[in-house]
């Protein structure tokens, strides 16, 4: 069903890092999973509409009205790693 | 012998075009420039868990704007879509944008064929601060979600343009389109206006395309299209060695004109669209569409069209069509004056442009006084020459020039042209006076000038008949 | 006069509105009661609150345990997982404005699966709850705290949500009020997503009058959630007697699954509402079997969208934070999420992965259009559609824990409700014994409801809760009226 390299490949996407032991956990239940979801994927559904909403709702917006925002210290309370007034964040590839 | 170029320049565009609404996209947040990072945000921009996007209704309607103006056609029933990926500058994971069903489909600008623009929000802006002394100090970013949220509208194009001038001037067709609409600043420089281009080449003649390369950071319309050159350039020495175009994301450094690839150690990009469950389908009004359309003002690209229309000169067309103010001003003048279009346009565009440049203080003339200057020049009543004269005085004093040609009497004054002639006449008819001139008489000159100024009732400028006879006389 | 804690909401609020009883010393004892949590119902309990005074409305003065799930500002909100440990939120959710807007008040935030990913309460970053009735045994999840709590008489009613079962499920599992309404009638804003087109807040509560305060409280449009409508007729408190003039729809329960005291048990209640008038009809759902392949797809690939912004940029935890920015991302993701989570992340992300998307999103969404159809076929023709509400008595811990597969059948009955999303109500309908067991436990009974037609359900479910007298009968298990426990 499902491969330990689209296991990989699928856990990049994810930007989850499995150890060794969940890999091989993750192929066996991921497998037994899609094995038992795999029969929609045979059902003859054309023509049928596919749902996103349950309630029939549509252009539901709001006026370009302002609201203050949040004080900065507020926006910044949770942040793992404040400076200047900013939100810090290793850079994509180390030096 | 002169070979045909052997190859052909393939481009289309991707235009960010930011909004200039008063809020964000999703969330309620002022949109800013320039202001100290992180003041501009709240739980749905911070992507805070639980947070909900609500649409910006102007938003909607900028892009109905554009839709209208790019000619494209409107979804019925457009919905937005989740694109997933992860950066620290996109703070859902996901940026909301559109898919499969954009709100405007295909559409023209020019000769260019949209096909597509569509609503999504921009990211936030991260500045690369180095380990900034820090003891566990790798390399790190600092974000800043102020820009987060932004609304965008993404305009892509088919690949019709064949050129980088080509692509250059196109863009520029665009930018004052949307500026003309009042949805955007269109500021390359400040990000407002963005544009990428997908470029490739193919044996002229070939129906074929070629690999594409993506060029991004192209900040003004100069870079635009010295990207375009060099890729262009760099892909057909690849070509002719043999070689194969690779596709990838090049990055345009302004300092060196050149261009270096993005291509990252990462996985091939997989979005993972699927439409936002959060967000409900737009299907807009007819009263919407119809907002859309009345709030054109006339575009670049239609009053081009009419401006060849009317007879002007295919570059007198451009210049109007991109320089709405004076093409107001020509329409005015145009609609008064008696003389042909295409000679209002030449003082609306050449004369008129001069003085102002002459005198960056002045006034732009009423319509009406300078529909009456064109039409005294065109008649002949006044010289070319001074009519030029009377409209910088205008330009200079704000005033009508009539006042300048009734005080100068200019109008009054004979034509030089004529004088000339009449001067010839005055010789021919006292070749004594001419010859003792000639032979040094400065006196005898007098009789010569007596005869002109008679013969024109004393129109003439006195001055002027004396140069023109000493002229005429070979002195 | 009752003692306080023995009093429904609807008692509690009507004797302090005619003060007499004290919002404060009741507050106290329900503190009092919720310190004593010895089922890991609770994350967080509230402390005194500064006043007393604002108690307009028709919860004033009642204290209501939250979810965990709904974002409450300055107060910790973690959904269950550790990877927002320590995050305090800058605003609070709709429905939980909405509550106290009634006057009721926060009595404290409960324990869940983490993100709401679970059947058992045992996907929690903070520990298992346990099941008041039995404490080797399960809650039932998500809101396990939320259900435990109200079971265990640590509080006078729940907050919930419900993605595909876990307001119902648990409710059923410890002989309690749960409701699911319809999809868009309480904001979303600030309850923590999990499969953002499912998932829906509602009330768990002793009984369906509760029920239907506290959802005549929370339900409405708002304008920060903009899938939110409201039930446009309102809630009432329910008073219908009987059944007569209305017709239940039973759907083929299947050969296997069910266990056989619960089949009794649903089979004694449909017996019941013969009794009191109503008529009992077969329905055909043929697509409901589908349901659990469909759920667990579209759930699954909404939440991997939703829990991606747990990346240790703006909140929550951060680990690898030396490393560069893949290395921090893996590990804070990594070390954050359980193992449900993951799972149902990996699930998801493939789900929607390049090639892939047809066959099982796209597939998906065509399935939930059918089950939807199904059950307007069925509404043609009766008025409600009946089932268990959960296959099983609660389970004992571990049990499930190593067969996912397994532990996603018991939203069976729930899920196919969540697809069409219709409202649904589980009441305790009896206890039964679970195969090969001796104990006795609740057994639920699930009413389903056109969308929409809440104030429909609660009335028939209120004509059914009297007739059934369940809390009555079997208060003597619930520790603080038997005494015995807490
Ligand atoms: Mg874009
Ligand atoms: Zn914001």
């Amino acid at each position: 069903m499902i491969d330990r390299a689209q296991v990989l490949h699928v856990a990049r996407l994810a930007r989850l890092r499995l150890s060794e032991d969940e890999v091989e956990t993750m192929v066996g239940e991921l497998s037994g999973i899609l094995e038992h979801v795999d029969r929609i994927g045979r059902l003859d559904l054309d023509g049928v509409e596919p749902t996103t909403h349950v309630v029939a709702l549509e252009n539901v917006w709001r006026a370009d009205q302002p609201v203050p925002s949040l004080p900065r210290e507020a926006a910044l309370a949770n942040a793992p790693d404040p400076q200047d007034g900013a939100f810090r964040v290793p850079s994509p590839q180390a030096e | 012998m002169a070979d045909a170029p052997p190859f052909e320049a393939v481009i289309g565009l991707e235009i960010h075009v930011q909004l200039a609404t008063r809020t964000k996209m999703f969330c309620g947040c002022e949109l800013s420039f320039g202001d100290e990072p992180n003041t501009h945000t709240c739980p749905v921009c911070l992507a805070q868990p639980g947070s909900l996007p609500v649409p910006n209704e102007k938003a909607i309607r900028f892009a109905l704007m554009i839709g209208a103006a790019l000619d494209c056609e409107i979804a019925a029933r457009s919905i937005f879509h989740r694109k997933n990926y992860f950066y620290p500058d996109s703070p859902k994971a996901y940026q909301i944008s559109q898919y499969d069903i954009p709100i405007c489909g295909a559409g023209k600008l020019g000769e260019v064929r949209i096909t597509r623009a569509h609503l999504e929000e921009d990211a936030a802006k991260t500045i690369h601060v180095g380990s900034s002394g820090r003891i566990h100090g790798s390399a790190a970013s600092l974000v800043d979600f102020n820009r987060a949220g932004t609304p965008l509208v993404e305009i892509v194009t088919e690949p019709d343009l064949h050129g980088a001038r080509e692509a250059a001037d196109w863009a520029r067709l665009l930018r004052e389109t949307v500026r003309q609409l009042g949805v955007s600043d269109v500021n390359m420089e400040e990000g407002s206006l963005r544009v990428d281009a997908n470029v490739s080449v193919r044996p002229a003649g070939s129906e074929e395309l070629g690999t594409k390369t993506e060029l991004k950071n192209m900040n003004s319309f100069r870079f635009l299209q010295r990207g375009i050159e060099a890729e262009l350039k760099r892909q057909e020495a690849l070509v002719e060695a043999g070689d194969t175009v690779e596709q990838e994301t090049l990055h345009f450094d302004p300092a060196s004109g050149g261009l270096t690839s993005l291509r990252s150690k990462e996985e091939a990009h997989d979005y993972r669209y699927f439409p936002e469950p959060d967000l409900v389908p737009i299907v807009p009004s007819e009263q919407m569409l119809r907002d859309a359309r009345d709030s054109l003002p006339a575009l670049p690209a239609a009053r081009a069209e009419r401006y060849l229309d009317a007879g002007l000169s295919a570059d007198t067309a451009r210049l109007l069509a991109n320089d709405p103010e004076t093409a107001a001003y020509f329409d005015a003048t145009e609609l008064i004056a008696s003389a042909p279009s295409q000679v209002v346009a030449n003082w609306a565009t050449g004369d008129l442009a001069s003085a102002e440049r002459a005198l960056p203080d002045g006034s732009r003339p009423d319509p009406v006084w300078l529909a009456d200057l064109i039409d005294r020049v065109q008649s002949k009543r006044i010289t070319h020459k001074n009519g030029r004269e009377a409209l910088f005085w205008s330009v200079e004093h704000g005033k009508d020039p009539a006042e300048f040609i009734d005080r100068k009497a200019l109008e009054h004054q004979v034509d030089s042209g004529e004088l000339a002639r009449i001067v010839a006449a005055a010789i021919a008819a006292d070749p004594a006076a001419a010859e003792q001139v000639r032979a040094g008489n400065g006196k005898a000159i007098g009789a010569l000038v007596g005869a002109v100024m008679r013969e024109t009732e004393g129109r003439a400028d006195g001055g002027e008949v004396t140069r023109l006879l000493r002229e005429q006389l070979g002195l | 006069m009752a003692a306080p804690l023995e009093l429904t909401v609807a008692e509690a609020a009507a004797e302090i509105a005619a003060t007499e009883l004290s919002a404060a010393e009741y507050f106290a004892a329900w503190r009092d009661a919720a310190a004593e949590d010895e089922l890991n119902a609770y994350l967080w309990t509230a402390p005194e609150p500064e006043t007393h005074e604002d108690l307009e409305g028709p919860l004033g003065g009642v204290p209501i345990a939250v979810k965990d799930i709904f974002v409450t500002e300055g107060v910790p909100t973690t959904a269950g997982s550790r990877i927002l440990e320590g995050y305090l939120p800058s605003y609070t959710a709709t429905a939980v404005r909405r509550m106290r807007e009634a006057g009721g008040r926060i009595l404290g935030k409960t324990n869940m699966d983490e993100f709401a990913m679970g059947s058992s309460n045992e996907n929690s970053a903070y520990g298992p709850v346990l099941n008041p009735w039995d404490r080797g045994r399960v809650p039932g999840g998500s809101s396990g705290g939320s259900a435990a709590a109200v079971a265990g008489g640590l509080a006078p009613a729940a907050l919930g949500t419900d993605t595909g079962g876990s307001i119902r499920q648990p409710a059923s599992l410890c002989g309690i009020v749960g409701l699911k309404p319809t999809y868009g009638a309480i904001s979303r804003y600030g309850m923590i997503a999990f499969a953002s087109s499912l998932d829906q807040c509602g009330p768990l509560t002793r009984d369906v009058t509760d029920a239907a305060l506290l959802l005549a409280a929370l339900q409405g449009r708002d304008a920060c959630d903009t899938t939110s409508v409201g039930i446009e007729a309102g809630v009432r408190a329910p008073s219908r007697e009987d059944l007569s003039g209305l017709r239940f729809g039973v759907p083929p329960l299947g050969e296997d699954g069910v266990e056989a005291g619960v089949r009794e048990v649903f089979e004694a209640t449909l017996r019941r509402i013969e009794g009191l008038g109503g008529e009992i009809a077969e329905v055909q759902l043929p697509n409901s079997e589908l349901g659990i392949s469909a759920y667990y797809v579209l759930a699954p690939a909404e939440a991997s969208s939703n829990l991606a912004r747990y990346d240790g940029v703006r909140y929550g935890i951060r680990r690898g934070g030396d490393g560069d920015l893949l290395e921090m991302y893996e590990a804070t993701r990594s070390e954050g999420f359980g193992a449900e989570v993951k799972r149902r992340i990996m699930l998801g992300t493939y789900a929607l992965s390049s090639g892939y998307y047809d066959a099982y999103y796209g597939q998906a969404q065509k399935v939930r259009t059918r089950i939807a159809e199904d059950f307007d076929n069925a509404f043609a023709a009766v008025d409600f559609v009946v089932t268990p509400t959960s296959p099983s008595v609660a389970f004992e811990l571990g049990t499930k824990t190593a067969d996912p597969l397994a532990m996603y059948m018991n939203d069976f009955f729930t899920v196919p409700m969540s697809l069409a999303g219709i409202p649904a109500i589980s009441i305790p309908a009896g206890l039964a014994a679970p195969d090969g067991g001796s104990v006795e436990l609740p057994v639920g009974f699930q009413i389903a409801a056109p969308a929409f037609a809440e104030q429909k359900l609660l009335e028939a479910a209120f004509a059914l809760e009297t007739a059934i007298g369940f809390n009555h009968e079997h208060a003597v298990a619930i520790p603080w009226k038997g005494g015995s426990g807490g």
